[in-house]
């Protein structure tokens, strides 16, 4: 069953890799923001601040007191830098000499003398103004009098810099969002991709391929692998202990069985009434069928366990077949079916185990001659087709009645058509898994007139 | 048809709530469809002169009564900062004025396609807008050049009054700044643009000037030849009071003319800004334009004509002009203008 619920891994890294971006993203906006604000205000300040200075030095002091003759220079600039309201105010302390009276003065005192301008934000007249303010000491009628020159700025020029700003900003912190978030995808898939490849390796292996990953792997890795190639070990070790029981087992079971055959055998030559023959023949049939039973058992526990640890010699298959062929002569004889062979002279050589490809064959030899009538013919054939060596066990016999292969070679699996005939169902199993062990395949089909054909392909050399 | 609705309205003039300012003249043109809204415009400009681009207005907007009052400049500026009163839109001519009432935040912004289509130089923020530009002229009568070429610039119209005192004397007239705003303003920036400004007031000076307080009667006086020469007058009025009349004619001096900006802003208080937001897009729209050229007589406002006519100097409209309304600032320039002006 697959685990959901822990969120998978590339795409922990790219979210937390998209949130630092999103960070720097904000991060940059805010200091692009404050940086360009600063200066745009500062800037807007200095011309503020020269207006102020400029309208100072027209202050003059005289018999009439304090008198100024405001500079048409002065408010043009600030109205060129930008559409902004001016207001201004010239004091002699509270009393305003002309401007706009109610434009507060600064809270802190002024320096006089050539002291540079205060700047100071404040609310006027329903909205916000940015006020420059400098004193200047005049003779007024033989007496020194301190002026206070403010000029106030509302600063929807400096909203508008900033405005422009901040879209400019926005658009890098976007930018570079866009181009991190790139990244991050690629880095999350660099980084993921030596796991990737190594569950590929593991993946692509055979069903029984149980050798130990080598694979190279970054450190971090080498503990997963290591931790891995400890449990195939396990899974190897647990294997072959099975596989020692299965053929232990067969062996001991096939031991008392070859005594009690050979006990029959004894019994049946001394016996005296047909009856007690019969009896003995039926015992004597069953236990051979136990002992193949055992066989069986014993091959497609060899085929399953063993099948990464194959012996590979080149096998002659005309003489193979021959022998199986010949082996099969005694028992088709109890049933007077004849064995014909065809194309065993050919020479053609498969590189395999030779026992397995011996029990292979045997099988399919078994099944003819058991799912046979009587009085019939059983055809073993070898020949090259395609490139592959095709040896055919051909029968008259009754057939699959269309049950599908993938059916009949289930392990333990039996046809319907068996009657009374008795066997394990491990036959084409390990037939199939040979073949399959070799890189080859089977192929059952029926005999229009009647009768199976059972072939084995597999690759020469 | 026009004359019907002015009938009217100065009928309805009479029964109008009293203002705490002087009207000068009160009309009302009825919307011509069932009626819907009223716009309520303050004018320093005639009723007579606007009366053709209302009647444009109302055959679009056919539910829109408009009061049309005409005060001086003085009582627009009175009764907008003082009064409070509700006008929907403020027009005037006196740039310094609107300014003042733009500055310190008697306007309302407003935003259109067709304010943002306007030249830089002919509105200040969202709030005051120019619709026409009018140069301000010499008018002269033709004999007072006999056998003289006529002045193109301040330097020759300088040198002639002092090299022919005599045609002069007593014969220039001009506007008194000190009784005129559009005079003071025409002084002060005559006086900023150049400096030839103070040589000719003081040649004007010598030749005892007749000062005005208002254009008709300088052209009135031109006309029957009690004056032969009169200095800054506004181009617009005076264009069709001389045309036909052979015997007068009229200078745009070359060193520069003054180009006044006739402005528009929606003042605070209005009732309806929309409503003159949308009366201020008719005049910057195309018809508007057409109408304030052909049947107001006004030139629009027309990037491509100032740059044609590069002595059109427009006069900027931006707070450099509150310099001027500084109580100080005035006092000094009149001052020095009436010493440049006024010898014994
Ligand atoms: N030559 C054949 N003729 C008819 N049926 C066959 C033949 N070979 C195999 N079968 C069917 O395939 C089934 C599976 O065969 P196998 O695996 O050898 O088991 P079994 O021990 O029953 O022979 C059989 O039970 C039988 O139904
Ligand atoms: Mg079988």
């Amino acid at each position: 069953m697959k685990r959901t619920g822990a969120i998978s891994l590339r795409k922990r890294l790219v979210l937390q890799l998209l949130a630092l971006a999103a960070a720097l993203a904000v991060l940059l906006y805010v200091t692009v923001r404050t940086v360009a604000g600063d200066a745009a205000e500062e800037t807007l300040d200095g011309v503020l601040g020269a207006a102020t200075l400029a309208i100072a030095d027209e202050l003059r002091g005289g018999e009439d007191g304090v008198s100024i003759d405001l500079p048409h220079e002065a408010f043009s600039i600030l109205g060129s830098i930008s559409q902004d309201r001016i207001f201004y105010r010239i004091a002699v302390g509270e009393v305003t000499v002309t401007g706009y009276d109610d434009l507060p003065a600064p809270a802190r005192k002024l320096g006089s003398g050539l002291a540079s301008p205060v700047f100071y934000t404040l609310p006027y007249r329903q909205t916000q103004v940015r006020v420059a303010a400098v004193e200047r000491v005049v003779l007024a009628d033989n007496a020194p009098v301190a002026v206070t020159v403010m000029v106030a700025q509302t600063r929807t020029g400096q909203d508008t810099i900033a405005a422009r700003v901040a879209n400019r900003a926005a658009g890098l912190g976007l930018g570079v969002f866009a181009l991190a978030a790139i990244l991050s995808m690629i880095t999350a898939g660099s980084v993921l991709r030596p796991i990737d490849r190594l569950a590929e390796a593991v993946g692509r292996r055979g069903p029984r391929d149980l050798r130990s990953v080598d694979h190279p792997s970054p450190a971090e890795l080498v503990p997963l692998i290591t931790a891995l190639n400890g449990f195939i070990a396990r899974l190897r070790a647990a294997l072959t202990r099975t596989e020692t029981f299965i053929t232990e087992a067969a062996h001991h079971i096939r031991t008392p069985l070859a005594t009690v055959r050979a006990k029959a055998e004894i019994a049946l030559r001394r016996a005296e009434t047909e009856e007690a023959r019969d009896t003995l023949r039926a015992v004597i049939r069953s236990v051979e069928e136990s002992a193949r039973s055992a066989s069986q058992l014993l091959d497609h526990a060899t085929v399953v366990y063993r099948s990464d640890r194959l012996a590979r010699e080149p096998v002659d298959l005309g003489k193979l077949v021959a022998g199986v062929a010949q082996s099969f002569a005694p028992t088709a004889e109890l049933k007077d079916l004849a064995i014909r062979t065809q194309g065993l002279e050919a020479a053609v050589t498969v590189t395999g185990d030779r026992l397995l490809l011996e029990s292979a064959l045997r099988n399919l030899m078994d099944n003819a001659v058991k799912y046979s009538p009587p009085d019939e013919e059983i055809l073993i054939s070898l020949e090259v087709v395609d490139g592959l060596a095709r040896v055919a066990v051909s029968d008259r016999g009754r057939g699959l009645s269309g049950v599908n292969q993938a059916e009949l070679t289930r392990r333990f699996a039996r046809g319907g058509n068996v009657r009374d005939i008795v066997g394990s169902g491990l036959g084409l199993t390990i037939v199939d898994e040979v073949t399959a062990a070799h890189g080859g395949r089977l192929d059952l089909s029926e005999h229009a007139e009647g009768g199976t054909c059972a072939a084995l392909f597999l690759p020469l050399g | 048809m026009r004359g019907a609705f002015l009938a009217l309205g100065l009928m309805l003039a009479g029964l109008l709530p009293a203002h705490g300012f002087e009207v000068e003249e009160e009309a009302s043109f009825a919307a011509p469809g069932p009626e819907v809204a009223v716009l309520r415009v303050l004018s320093t400009t005639d009723t007579q002169i606007m009366a053709p681009v209302i009647a444009g207005f109302q055959a679009v907007n056919r539910g829109i009564t408009i009061h049309y009052t005409v005060a001086n400049s003085q009582q627009v500026q009175a009764a907008i900062v003082t009064d409070g009163a509700a006008y929907d839109l403020v027009i005037s001519s006196a740039m310094d004025l609107q300014m003042q009432l733009a500055n310190d935040g008697f306007a309302l912004p407003w935003q259109s396609e067709r304010t943002t289509a306007l030249p830089g130089w002919a509105r200040w923020q969202d709030t005051l807008f120019a619709f026409a530009q009018e140069p301000v002229v010499l008018i002269a009568a033709r004999s007072v050049f006999d056998g003289l070429a006529p002045p193109r610039t301040r330097r020759e119209l300088t040198a002639l009054l002092r090299d022919y005192p005599e045609r002069f004397r007593g014969r220039i007239g001009t506007y008194d700044p000190e009784r005129s705003g559009a005079g003071y303003l025409f002084a002060t920036q005559d006086a900023r643009l150049s400096d030839t400004f103070w040589r000719l007031a003081e040649v004007m000076g010598g030749l005892e000037p007749v000062l005005y307080d208002s254009t008709a009667p300088m052209i009135n006086d031109l006309k029957a030849g009690r004056l032969v020469l009169a200095y800054n007058v506004l181009g617009s009025y005076a264009a069709p009071r001389l045309a036909g009349d052979d015997s007068t004619m009229l200078i745009e001096l070359e060193d520069h003319t003054l180009t006044l900006l006739r402005t528009a802003l929606i003042p605070r208080a209005a009732r309806s800004p929309v409503l003159g937001g949308t009366f201020l897009d008719y005049l910057l729209g195309p018809s508007g334009r057409a109408l304030i050229a052909s049947e107001a007589g006004l030139p629009p406002i027309d990037e491509a004509a100032l740059a044609a006519q590069p002595h059109l100097r427009p006069i900027r409209l931006d707070p450099g002009l509150l310099v001027y309304l500084d109580a100080l600032k005035r006092r000094a320039f009149l001052e020095e203008w009436r010493a440049a002006l006024i010898q014994p």
